[in-house]
């Protein structure tokens, strides 16, 4: 084997070290962004729980519908038990109103129809229906963050 | 008392009697701008003149070339940087405070309403004149011969721009601020719209990823607000002056401003040359030249030996101070009749009805009353990619320094104008009055209505109208003349029906007197 074809075969040490370092500058700088990312991600959230009760059903007489402002979501107590939907507009994010229809968001016009799903407008999904559960104490609470699917109801035990 | 202490104070005398022209001549060390030379010497040797060159091409002078936009924009940045400062002496940036804060500012503080109307309508101006400016680097082919980076430096500036007005609307935290800052929040998750149809939200959640950073939570709240306050003054602002620093810089190595290949100088032209001043000989000091005197014999050109350029000292600089006095009177006096707006308290109950984005993205937030997605994050980004593509996909080196290049541009940027409106006035008013997919067939699947709406039809049409004129002309750069005029045409038009013709569940209203009362 001639020491020509030899060189070109074989990296030189300088090269491979070159290559090496820049390599390892390029990862560092990325794991440098990822952290930087990493920790503008908050591990810690100044925010209400998304969990939260409601009090019993007696609050809620079959046939009404109470909105809770705050909390954003609606209770709706019918013959077959309670249910919420959520009040947040899936568009980008208004607080809907009842209207005759079902829904109506003032943001950009977006309409639902009484079980959520969009009949008119931008959004792009239904409003979510969300998780209803007794706690311990009997009373309920509703999971913001927890939908299922529509025509899930918590049946009242009279 | 000695011989020495003596002197000693004589020349402290001396000095203190010299200390006029002993401070005026260390900070003028070439002395009084009275010569070619030390006019020179004021600009290379002062740090802050310094970017500009010593001698300015005639053409960059003249007000209708550049027509002081990129000037003006830097200006209100001055105003905006000074005024800032002042309202960060009282601004609070906590949920609890910030509202309180500045409406002490604008109700309280001595002088605080007007440096608050300054910094919002010399920040909102920048919008303006940064667009301005933008069209005018365009219409005269400024982005080519070399300047195609710097074309793409202003992109960046231009984003940052938007971005600083936006996170300054959001500090005082009323209900403008609130509600704008959901909208803002879920543009941002919006790829949601996208992954949702596609059905790999679970394993992709690109947007509600981007709106947790952004936030620093689920919700608008106090971390929030601490982080859109550290991007308003700390990191656009870095970021602006860094990259406009370079913006600056670009322009001298490119050669300064860019000019016609044939240029003609004019009878004007003649009255920027200076002349050293007079001391005695034999005309007298009082005797002033007429530009028949100066240009003798070589009519109409003045000075064609020096490629018919000027001391920038004192033309370029006067031209820069009359531009930076009309920008700071424009808006003191606008400031002085026009209010900046403050609402209520923000009150995550409530929305506004309607809840509208600040002016400048209402033709965004009309698109977004389409599809999230496309409105906000789709169009958007393709409108900046095209226009940092504009350089590379029109390389043509004719007519640079010429504005619209020729008839056929002026033709072809009316035409534009004239066809580009109709058919977005049409395309809106068949929206406004038929509706959409959803409309027609309730149940059409959101990806359809994501890919085809009123706004990804209108940028197709863009892109089509741009091929054909290219077919047409021959030429990329009138197809570019194209594709920009139809940019600024839907800018416009977008922004006009989003802020006046958008009511309460953003319905269509001829007049704001129509809104119903609610
Ligand atoms: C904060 C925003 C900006 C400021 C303060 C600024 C400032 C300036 C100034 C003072 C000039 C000198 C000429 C003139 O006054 O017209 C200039 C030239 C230029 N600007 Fe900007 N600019 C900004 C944004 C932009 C944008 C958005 C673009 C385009 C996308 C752009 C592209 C250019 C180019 C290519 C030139 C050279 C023009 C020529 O050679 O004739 N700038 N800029
Ligand atoms: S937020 Fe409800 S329609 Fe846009």
């Amino acid at each position: 084997m001639n020491s020509e074809t030899r060189d070109k075969a074989v990296v030189s040490r300088r090269d491979f070290l070159g290559t090496a370092s820049l390599g390892m500058v390029v990862l560092s700088a990325l794991s440098l962004f990822a952290g930087i990312f990493r920790m503008s991600k908050a591990n810690v959230r100044y925010e209400e729980a998304t969990k939260f009760k409601i009090g019993t059903a007696e609050n809620f007489p079959v046939g009404t519908v109470k909105k809770l402002d705050d909390k954003g979501v609606f209770i709706f107590s019918t013959d077959d038990g309670l249910h919420a939907i959520s009040s947040v507009c899936t568009h980008l994010g208004c607080i809907v109103a009842v209207s005759e229809t079902g829904f109506q968001c003032p943001c950009h016009g977006s309409k639902y129809d009484e079980n959520g799903k969009v009949i008119g407008g931008p959004a792009p999904r239904n409003l979510a229906w969300l998780e209803i559960s007794r706690s311990v104490d009997g009373s309920l609470m509703v999971d913001t963050a927890s939908a299922v699917p529509a025509g899930t109801r918590l049946k009242l035990i009279a | 008392m000695s011989d020495m202490s003596r002197s000693g104070m004589d020349r402290m005398k001396e000095n203190l009697k010299a200390l006029k022209q002993t401070v005026i001549g260390s900070f003028l060390r070439s002395g009084r701008p009275t010569s070619d030379r030390s006019r020179a010497a004021v600009m290379f040797n002062n740090f802050f003149l310094h970017v500009q060159g010593v001698k300015t091409h005639v053409n960059t002078l003249r007000p209708a070339y550049t027509l002081g936009l990129g000037l003006a924009s830097f200006f209100l940045l001055m105003i905006t940087t000074v005024s800032g400062v002042l309202l960060m002496i009282y601004y609070n940036p906590s949920i609890e405070n910030a509202y309180n804060s500045v409406k002490d500012i604008t109700y309280v503080v001595f002088a605080g309403k007007l440096a608050r109307n300054m910094h919002k309508w010399a920040g909102e101006g920048m919008i303006l004149f940064v667009l301005f400016h933008m069209a005018r680097v365009f219409y005269t082919g400024s982005y080519k011969s070399g300047r195609e980076f710097n074309w793409l430096i202003g992109i960046v500036l231009l984003i940052i721009t938007f971005g600083i007005n936006l996170t300054g609307y959001i500090l005082p935290w009323d209900q403008l601020s609130y509600w704008a800052f959901v909208i803002v929040a879920n543009i941002i998750a919006s790829p949601k719209e996208l992954t949702d149809s596609l059905g790999i939200t679970q394993y992709f959640d690109i947007g509600g990823f981007s709106k947790e950073l952004f936030l620093g939570g689920l919700t608008p709240g106090k971390e929030a607000l601490t982080r859109i306050y550290l991007f308003h003054i700390m990191l656009f602002p870095i970021l602006l002056f860094t990259v406009l620093g370079a913006h600056f810089w670009r322009i001298r190595k490119d050669g300064g401003l860019t000019k016609p290949e044939n240029f003609l100088t004019t009878a004007v032209d003649g009255e920027m040359l200076t002349l050293p001043e007079k001391k005695g000989g034999i005309f007298s000091t009082n005797k002033t030249y007429g530009l028949m005197e100066l240009a003798k014999g070589r009519t109409p050109a003045v000075d064609k030996d020096i490629e018919n350029t000027v001391l920038s000292w004192p033309n370029l600089l006067l031209a820069e101070a009359a531009v930076f006095f009309l920008c700071l009177a424009a808006v003191v006096v606008y400031s002085f009749y026009a209010d900046a707006p403050l609402k209520e308290l923000a009150n995550p109950l409530i929305p506004e009805n309607p809840a509208k984005a600040p002016w400048y993205f209402l033709g965004l937030q009309e698109l977004l009353s389409y599809s999230a997605f496309m409105g906000g994050v789709g169009v958007p980004g393709l409108a900046l990619l095209g226009l940092a593509l504009i350089p590379y996909l029109d390389r043509e080196q004719e007519h640079v320094g010429i504005w619209f290049s020729s008839q056929q541009g002026k033709a072809v940027a009316l035409r534009a104008m004239a066809v580009g409106a109709m058919v977005l006035i049409a395309l809106l008013v068949f929206v406004i009055n038929f509706g959409w997919f959803r409309t027609w067939w309730p149940n059409v699947p959101q990806l359809l209505i994501t890919l085809i709406n009123p706004g990804t039809i209108w940028v197709g049409f863009m892109i089509a109208w741009s091929f054909i004129v290219i077919r047409k002309t021959g030429s990329t750069r009138m197809g570019a003349i194209a594709l920009f005029t139809l940019f600024l045409v839907s800018y416009v038009i977008l922004t006009y029906v989003g802020t006046e013709l958008r009511g309460p569940n953003w319905d269509f209203y001829w007049s704001k007197s129509q809104w119903p009362v609610h």
